[in-house]
């Protein structure tokens, strides 16, 4: 079979599979979070936490509880990393230093698992299963946490509460990651993924011993991509043979980076009662991912760059065992979510095609975007895109019955100026910083791209890099840190304030004369406002990055 | 408004625009705030730097300042024309107080206080808001209202408002002043024309918002790169920097807005509509539910013939001639009305025959009518009525006749003469409330807007049903009383539904008081007009359609240029980036789609576009987009071509035919 057409059967089956699961998983999910009903495992986690799970709480005690966890999460997870010594299974490691750990607990609380280490030369397994991959549950249920009480916002009508994060945070930890996650590992170790608690030495042909770093890695890559985190266990990431051994893994992983995404959008449609406004937000994703996925594709089999067409095709930094089409895939797959893992070096993609990746995540990763980040995102853009174009129907702006005023402006103004100010200012810092040239990879253009990539996969929780340059000084550690962190948790303070905004409301009776919002129509526009907004913000950084480059 | 006319009004407006370069005025907008900035550090950079790009890049900077004060200066320009016009309503006016033991003493109108009671006769300025409270007289409103024909204003019922700076044109009044002075309806009145009181509406704050932040990312944007074009070798000149800020933050939108607002107000003052707030006007935008009035906004509020029915073998022609001669000299509108019909049922157009005498209608006989030279008599009447005066039973035909016109909502009026001895009942005259014309169109229009109409009427159920099917109201609130009205808003209130209404009696004060948008009209009480937060000074309650059309177009016209002022901002980008990076890069040169000569015209010719467009679209903003009703997703589609697409094509265009002329310019070109 040629590539291009087990490239494009790869796409059918991935879009024919989520089409199949998406209607179950997202109708299950609204469930799980609209259910009174508790199980006893998890009545039993309350009772030990203090928790009265029966009780909502303000928009305020939601988003203190999200901050005061996710302060807690860092300061553990900060603990395990420096004193990994002291733990057993540790492969008799040292302790990670300082500002990695600081930078690493910050990665990985946030869902963003930028590694600025070797994943294989730096951590022992405990501290990898019991830090990291914690975390990567944790997370992740915290980004559904956020989307979730963002629905309930719209869904409540003069409502004092959002819900309970701890029930939330429980719920979607233990009925929606752990079992898919459990499934997916299961399926991973069937098809070749290593899961073991040993490192193995074996004796090589020339007669040499090696050890083979070994590990609980079917486990976490589950995780990893299921909860985009994006984290590898290996410093190859998803590109190493025993985290994605073959072409099934590799559109497996990719499966499982999408599923909860895109079916978050079903589970709004339910939520809300109208499932056209969760099809018209996934049409809207969708656009945007296919438009991602054809550029991507087109530029890396055409090969459209100087070094490439030497060469005869653009397979530097590619598996050959996933080849072109795979390895563009996997690449807007992870940058369209906020996983950040890779089956390839981004570094190494195309001008246009790193571009791709690039804007993907300066799009604010909403296509279809980080387990429950994404969902977030894109319906704060569209109440942008209804703020600005809906006057033009001639009422004062409303989306889903809530009336967009002065106060849900405020929060989205400062939703959409946040993540693009942590961006260029990082950018403008480190770019004006002498010593930033010599840290990076490549001159010119593509060195500057690999200071613009940094700061936004950081910013954006990313965690994917353009692996070129040297992140490990403490500027660079610090900063990255800061940008994930602000990066974060100021977008999911102002959605929480934003949702308690909205759910004090009254509802809006939709009649004639209402902005239309599940419409082919509105997706154009939003597909349009998210496309514009980022492209204004960054057109002068990506015109001295990629664009240069791709046009050079 | 001709383009002529505007341009001298821009002229005139001119000083009034270089005043307002004061930052103290800008700060109020941080957008043409950062322009100002940006023109004074241009400026200077004239000073180390005079190079013939630099100096025009200084003056095209200040143009957009000056082009974007001009805006506001010629909305509020038409406001201070009126208010002048009103200011000479308001000359010094001497009130003749009667103190309660009956004596006179003359005080100038200024000293009035709330609660005296002044005498006003023919002739004079009414010196203050009040009402009358002691006889009848009739009054020229013209200052007010601009209608010349004197209203009637009489003591107790709904006619008893007087406002002060009219002029008492028959009879003497007593007036008890209801306002102090300085606080009066003319004084508010010039205060909002003028645009004295003006304050940002909460859509205006919300869209402030808004462009404040894209305006902090911009900023951010090129401030960082700065440092990134050094990195690129192609350190940037602070003037260009410049340059390019004030190109990508919402200038067009930033310099017209308070122009919108301001042109949504005049509009109303020109349907002689008084909105007390632009909070008004922009929840008329949001209208969803609209109560109407039956008499005088849906019907013509009288009775009209509308159909003879003959009985007992009478001739429709002999019932129709009949009826004419009976009403002929009848001049109430019923009577007018039946004349009118039998001539369009084809009666000749002949006077009354010499000799006859018109019966008038009394209490006592219930019965209006001619009485012929030959001795013939003809009445017309109630049912009841003309039964006793003709005697014997009634036909069981006209019986029935009458019960359906009844059912109908109808009012029956039976028609019998008498010659001698012989009496007969000849047919009956079906009189109806008769919707006004195009009532019909309009609801259905507004319905398409998603606006739900509800007629209010003092009529029972059975007549309300008919005139709302007729008219193609929504609902109907049948034997309203005030209370019912308020319980209505209270309920559309509670699903989340924005309310209009109308009113002019005090006890709808209340209900004006809680909808959110509530005419009172102008021939109404002090009570009515204090309630409201608009006031027609036409008093005519149809006008509630066009006030609600008049918010939405404000809304539609502040979208409409939010939308085209953003998407202006990618065209800008393509004439300035590669002319930024030419040089360090010059693949970039592949972005310069629009072919600029050099990079200092493509620089320049976006600043003189981001200029000139403010001009360009003041009149747009004075006259606001044209709404035509139809649902949301229709004028969605249209605005979203016109000003989204249309704003991403028309600088392009617009900054390559700048290019052109400029580029002749030596330095530049």
């Amino acid at each position: 079979m040629s590539d291009t057409w087990s490239g494009l059967l790869t796409i059918v089956t991935l879009v024919g599979v989520l089409a199949l699961v998406y209607v179950p998983l997202g109708d299950y999910m609204a469930r799980v979070f609209t259910t009174p009903r508790h199980t006893r495992v998890e009545r039993r986690i309350y009772r030990l936490g203090g928790v009265n799970a029966d009780a909502e709480q303000s928009p305020r005690a939601y988003t203190l509880s999200v901050l005061g966890f996710s302060l807690v999460s860092i300061v553990v997870l900060f603990a395990i990393l420096v004193g990994q010594s002291h733990l057993p299974y540790s492969r008799d490691l040292p302790g990670m230093p300082g500002w990695m750990s600081f930078n690493t607990a910050i990665s990985f609380v946030t869902n963003t698992n930028w590694q600025s280490y070797g994943g294989e030369s730096t951590l022992g397994f405990t501290a990898q299963a019991a830090g990291l991959a914690v975390q990567n549950f944790l997370s992740a249920a915290v980004g559904i946490a956020v989307a979730v009480a963002l629905i309930r916002g719209f869904v409540r009508v003069r409502s004092g509460e959002l819900g309970n994060f701890w029930v939330d945070l429980t719920r979607g930890t233990i009925r929606i990651l752990l079992p898919i996650a459990f499934v997916g590992a299961l399926v991973l170790v069937l098809n070749g993924v290593v899961q073991s608690f040993t490192d193995s030495t074996v004796t090589t042909l020339a007669g040499h011993s090696q050890v083979i770093t070994g590990g609980p890695v079917a486990s976490q890559e589950a995780i990893k991509e299921l909860g985009t985190n994006g984290g590898g266990f290996y410093n190859a990431n998803s590109a190493h043979p025993f985290e994605n051994p073959n072409g099934f893994t590799n559109a497996f992983e990719i499966f499982l980076i999408l599923l909860i995404p895109v079916a978050l959008t079903r589970t709004l449609g339910t939520m809300l009662g109208d499932r056209r406004q969760g099809l018209t937000v996934l049409g809207a994703m969708g656009v945007l991912f296919a438009t991602a996925v054809a550029i991507a594709t087109w530029a890396e089999i055409g090969g459209h760059s100087q070094a490439a067409s030497a060469a005869g095709a653009a397979m530097e930094g590619k598996e050959t065992r996933f080849g072109e089409w795979a390895s563009a895939l996997f690449a807007v797959a992870t940058t369209g979510t906020s996983t950040g893992a890779v089956n390839s070096s981004h570094d190494s993609l195309t001008p246009t095609g790193g571009g791709v990746t690039l804007v993907n995540m300066m799009l604010g990763e909403v296509a279809p975007g980080g387990v429950g980040a994404g969902l977030y995102g894109i319906l704060v853009m569209a109440i942008l895109a209804v703020f600005i174009a809906g006057l033009m129907v001639g009422r004062t702006p409303e989306l889903l019955g809530k009336k967009i005023g002065a106060r849900e402006m405020t929060y989205v103004a400062l939703y959409t100026l946040s993540v693009p100010a942590i961006i260029l200012v990082g950018v403008g810092s480190a770019i004006a910083l002498g010593s930033t040239p010599g840290a990076m990879g490549n001159p010119g253009g593509h060195g500057f791209s690999e200071v613009v990539y940094a700061y936004t996969s950081g910013a954006n929780n990313n965690g994917s890099a353009f692996g070129g340059i040297t992140v490990t000084s403490t500027f660079f550690q610090v900063t990255i840190g800061l940008a994930m962190l602000l990066g974060r948790f100021i977008p999911i303070v102002l959605v929480l304030l934003l949702a308690g905004s909205l759910a004090r409301q009254a509802k809006v009776p939709e009649t004639a004369g209402t902005l239309p919002t599940s419409t082919p129509l509105f997706g154009g526009l939003l597909v349009g406002v998210i496309l514009l907004t980022t492209g204004l913000t960054f057109f002068p950084a990506l015109a001295l990055g990629p664009i240069a480059e791709a046009l050079s | 408004m001709t383009i002529r006319l505007l341009i001298k009004q821009m002229l005139a407006q001119l000083p009034a625009a270089l005043r307002k370069l004061d930052p103290r005025h800008l700060w109020r907008s941080p957008v043409m705030f950062i322009v100002w900035l940006g023109s004074v550090a241009t400026t200077v950079a004239v000073f180390t730097d005079p190079s013939t790009f630099t100096i025009s890049l200084a003056v095209w900077l200040w143009l957009t300042v000056v082009f974007g004060n001009l805006a506001e200066a010629v909305a509020e320009g038409r406001g201070k024309a009126q208010a002048a016009s009103l200011r000479a309503a308001r000359t010094d006016t001497v009130a003749r107080v009667v103190a309660p033991d009956g004596t006179e003493t003359t005080v100038p109108g200024t000293q009035l206080k709330i609660g005296d009671l002044v005498l006003v006769a023919a002739g004079e300025v009414i010196p203050g808001d009040g009402d009358v409270v002691v006889g009848v007289a009739s009054v020229d409103e013209s200052a007010i209202t601009g209608e010349s024909a004197p209203v009637i204003r009489e003591a107790g019922g709904d006619r008893s408002a007087v406002t002060g700076g009219t002029t008492v044109l028959s009879d003497e009044i007593t007036v008890k002043i209801t306002s102090a002075p300085g606080e009066t309806f003319l004084d508010k009145m010039i205060a909002l024309v003028e645009g004295a009181s003006r304050r940002k509406t909460p859509n205006e704050i919300a869209l402030s918002i808004l462009l404040v932040s894209l305006t902090l990312v911009f900023v951010l944007a090129v401030a960082t790169l700065s440092p990134m074009a050094d990195y690129a070798g192609a350190p940037q000149d602070l003037v260009v920097l410049v340059a390019l800020l004030v190109c990508l933050i919402p200038t067009t939108i930033g310099a017209l807005l308070s122009a919108i607002g301001i042109a949504g107000m005049d509009r109303l003052v020109r349907v002689n509509v008084l909105a007390m707030s632009g909070r008004a006007v922009e929840a008329a935008g949001d209208v969803s539910t609209l109560l109407l009035d039956k008499t005088g906004t849906i019907t013509y509020g009288n009775r009209q013939a509308s159909r003879f029915v003959p009985v007992g073998g009478v001739s429709e022609t002999e019932l129709r001639d009949v009826v004419r001669l009976s009403s002929l000299a009848d001049q109430t509108p019923e009577g007018r009305s039946i004349v009118a019909l039998a001539l369009a049922e084809g009666a000749d157009d002949q006077d009354l025959p010499v000799g006859a005498e018109f019966i008038e209608f009394t209490a006592q006989t219930r019965m209006s009518g001619v009485d012929l030279s030959d001795g013939t008599q003809i009445r017309k009447g109630a049912g009841s009525a003309i039964h006793g005066w003709v005697g014997g039973t009634m036909p069981v035909e006209l019986t029935d006749t009458i019960e359906s016109i009844s059912r109908d909502g109808g009012t029956p009026l039976v028609v019998a003469s008498k010659t001698g001895d012989t009496s007969r009942v000849l047919g009956v005259i079906h009189l109806k409330d008769v919707v006004k014309e195009g009532m019909v169109e309009r609801f259905a229009q507004l319905r398409a807007m998603g606006i739900r109409t509800v007629m209010v009427t003092g009529d029972n159920a059975l007549t309300a049903t008919s005139i709302a099917a007729e008219a193609g109201v929504d609902d109907f609130l049948a034997e309203a009383t005030p209370e019912d009205k308020m319980e209505l808003i209270r309920k559309e209130q509670a699903g989340g539904r924005l309310v209009a209404m109308t009113g002019d009696g005090t006890n709808d004060a209340p209900a004006l008081a809680a909808a959110d948008v509530g005419v009172a009209m102008n021939t109404g009480t002090s009570a009515a007009k204090e309630a409201g937060n608009m006031v027609d000074l036409d008093s005519d309650p149809t006008k509630l359609i066009d006030i609600v059309e008049i918010g939405k177009q404000l809304l539609i016209t502040r979208g409409a240029l939010t939308t085209f002022s953003i998407a202006n901002d990618i065209a800008k980008y393509f004439a300035i980036i590669p002319a930024m990076f030419l040089v360090a890069y010059p693949s970039l040169d592949t972005l310069n789609v629009m072919g600029l000569a050099t990079p200092e015209s493509a620089i320049l010719s976006a600043v003189i576009f981001n200029a000139l467009i403010i001009v360009a679209l003041i009149p747009l903003a004075l006259r606001g987009v044209k709404f035509r009703p139809a649902s949301a997703s229709d004028v969605l589609r249209r605005n979203i071509l016109v000003f989204g697409l249309g704003g991403v094509i028309a600088p392009f265009v617009g900054i390559k035919l700048i290019d052109l002329v400029i580029s002749t310019i030596p330095g530049i070109g």
